[in-house]
């Protein structure tokens, strides 16, 4: 190797150093931008507030065959009054597309208006496009209170 | 990069956009243009930073919008959630408040070295104006972004800021509830300020924008009148591309430097929540761009003759930005390449009194 090929050959390592360095200083800046922006973009956790059981107001105020939702934390819930008094309750999403469902005095079934979804008054999935069963809720009633609690899994 | 027909990926890909949107031209026009290299060649860097710090205003807005809430009983909390709660929430609006008056400073030197430099003259009239207009918008983004955060501090300025609008004869009146959406400075004050913050001179903002920016393509750099008058063996240019545009690529990494070291190490104060019925905090006042207007109006007396101080003030500035507005149409009995000294000495005037105001109202307190 002469000596002005050994000359070139130093120099294109250096500009390849120098390159590399450049480029490298470059790739941290833009991190160093879309990191805190990223982070921004992710939304802080909102404590869930923790419920394990709700009252819902004394036997006799709801009327036989009848539903409503109620708020269980903040998550929707429904409560059937059955014809023949029992009360029932369920998670009030509808396990297909997250919408909420209601009581069906006509179908005596649980509907979901979204998808046409149909429950029954066990919570099974009996027609439309709900891929499962809604979650049950249990139910209580003390000193003539009706209490909506989860049941432990 | 894969060959294929013996070019590479690179090459196909500017071919194919080429081929379409003559890209080559494009380049062939940028190559044409030069900016005069002359001691005063720094300030044509000015225009491009102000232009940089509105990129980054438009980008730190809109993550803004990911959690603000434009109403009254929620707007303070949510800028405080951001501040707080949000991660690098308070490293994004304290870009938002840097930027934005750095932007305003760097639109305010922009402007005076063109007044200086004469750059407004001849065929350049239209930029000027457009550019006027521009920072006329800018202040108010300014002056409606002061109020979003819903604060002692903006609802007070928001107040005094409004009611100047009284002063304009016949109008006045409207002007002010049209502005605060009723009598007072509201909740519905805020929804309007918002409204104008995020849509109504964003919009306007972008045409005048794309138009300043038109005019300056199509016409090329101004070149300064004791320039021109050079021989042409000492007109030395530096191309704008690469030569100009890699400067102020730098300058702007130095810009951005700048406001990252006072976004961290100063941070933006929230302050207390407005209170419709709590009196005036001592030391308020507003920005700093619209101090030496308010330090004039707070120095003249109650009364001048049979007219309001308040209202010789505000007729004064009125009529003095919109002659400084129209600085091209009364320059232009000036006979080409002469210079017109009562020009510069009235911008030297102008310079001097806002800068003795502005200090003035940070001093006497």
């Amino acid at each position: 190797m002469s000596e002005e090929q050994k000359g070139s050959n130093k120099n294109s390592n250096r500009r390849d150093f120098l390159g590399m360095l450049l480029g490298g200083g470059f790739f941290a800046w833009i991190i160093s931008l879309f990191y805190p922006v990223l982070k921004y973009l992710d939304p802080p956790k909102i404590e869930e507030v923790k419920v394990s059981s709700v009252k819902i107001g004394a036997v006799e105020d709801m009327e036989k065959d009848s539903g409503k939702i109620i708020k269980f934390g903040n998550k929707p819930v429904i409560v059937v009054r059955k014809p023949e008094g029992e009360y029932i309750a369920f998670t009030a999403v509808c396990t297909h597309l997250d919408c909420i469902v209601q009581f069906r005095k006509d179908y005596k079934q649980i509907y979901c208006a979204c998808h046409n979804g149909r429950y029954d008054l066990n919570g099974r999935n009996v027609s439309g496009p709900p891929p499962a069963p809604l979650k049950r809720f249990g139910v209580t009633i003390k000193d003539d209170q009706v209490i909506v609690y989860k049941e432990e899994a | 990069m894969k060959k294929s027909n013996g070019k590479s990926l690179k090459e196909r890909s500017f071919g194919w956009i080429d081929e379409r949107y003559d890209i080559t031209g494009v380049i062939e026009f940028a190559k044409k243009k030069s900016v005069p290299k002359f001691r005063e060649t720094i300030w044509y860097y000015f225009g491009g930073i102000a232009l940089l710090l509105f990129v980054i205003q438009v980008l730190s807005g809109i993550l803004l919008l990911m959690y603000y809430q434009g109403t009254e009983d929620a707007a303070y909390e949510s800028v405080k959630f951001i501040s707080t709660k949000v991660s690098f929430g308070w490293l994004i609006r304290s870009v938002h408040s840097w930027s934005a008056n750095l932007m305003i400073l760097a639109i305010f030197i922009h402007m005076f070295s063109v007044y200086f430099l004469k750059s407004f003259r001849k065929p350049r009239e239209l930029t000027w104006y457009t550019g006027f207009i521009l920072l006329a918008l800018s202040m108010g983004f300014g002056f409606s972004g002061y109020l979003l955060p819903w604060n002692e501090l903006a609802f007070f300025a928001t107040k005094v800021g409004t009611d100047i609008t009284r002063q304009i004869p016949v109008i006045g009146d409207w002007l002010l509830i049209l502005l605060r959406g009723g009598e007072e400075v509201t909740g519905a004050t805020l929804s309007r300020f918002f409204g104008f913050h995020v849509a109504v001179l964003p919009g306007l903002f972008t045409v005048f924008l794309v138009l300043h920016l038109m005019f300056i393509q199509r016409q090329g750099m101004a070149e300064p009148e004791d320039w021109k008058k050079l021989p042409d063996s000492e007109k030395k240019q530096i191309p704008f591309f690469p030569n100009f545009t890699l400067r102020e690529l730098l300058i702007w990494l130095i810009v951005i430097n700048i406001l990252a070291i006072l976004a961290v190490f100063f941070p933006w104060e929230l302050g207390i929540k407005a209170d419709q019925f709590a009196s005036a905090p001592v030391g308020i006042r507003p920005e700093w761009y619209f101090m030496f207007m308010f330090q004039v109006l707070k120095l003249l007396p109650a009364n001048i003759l049979f007219l309001s101080g308040e209202f010789v003030g505000i007729a004064g500035f009125g009529i003095g930005i919109f002659l400084w507005f129209i600085v091209p149409f009364w320059d232009k009995r000036t006979p080409e390449s002469r210079r017109n000294k009562t020009i510069t000495y009235v911008g030297i005037f102008v310079v001097m009194f806002i800068i003795v105001f502005t200090i003035l109202g940070f001093i006497l307190d």
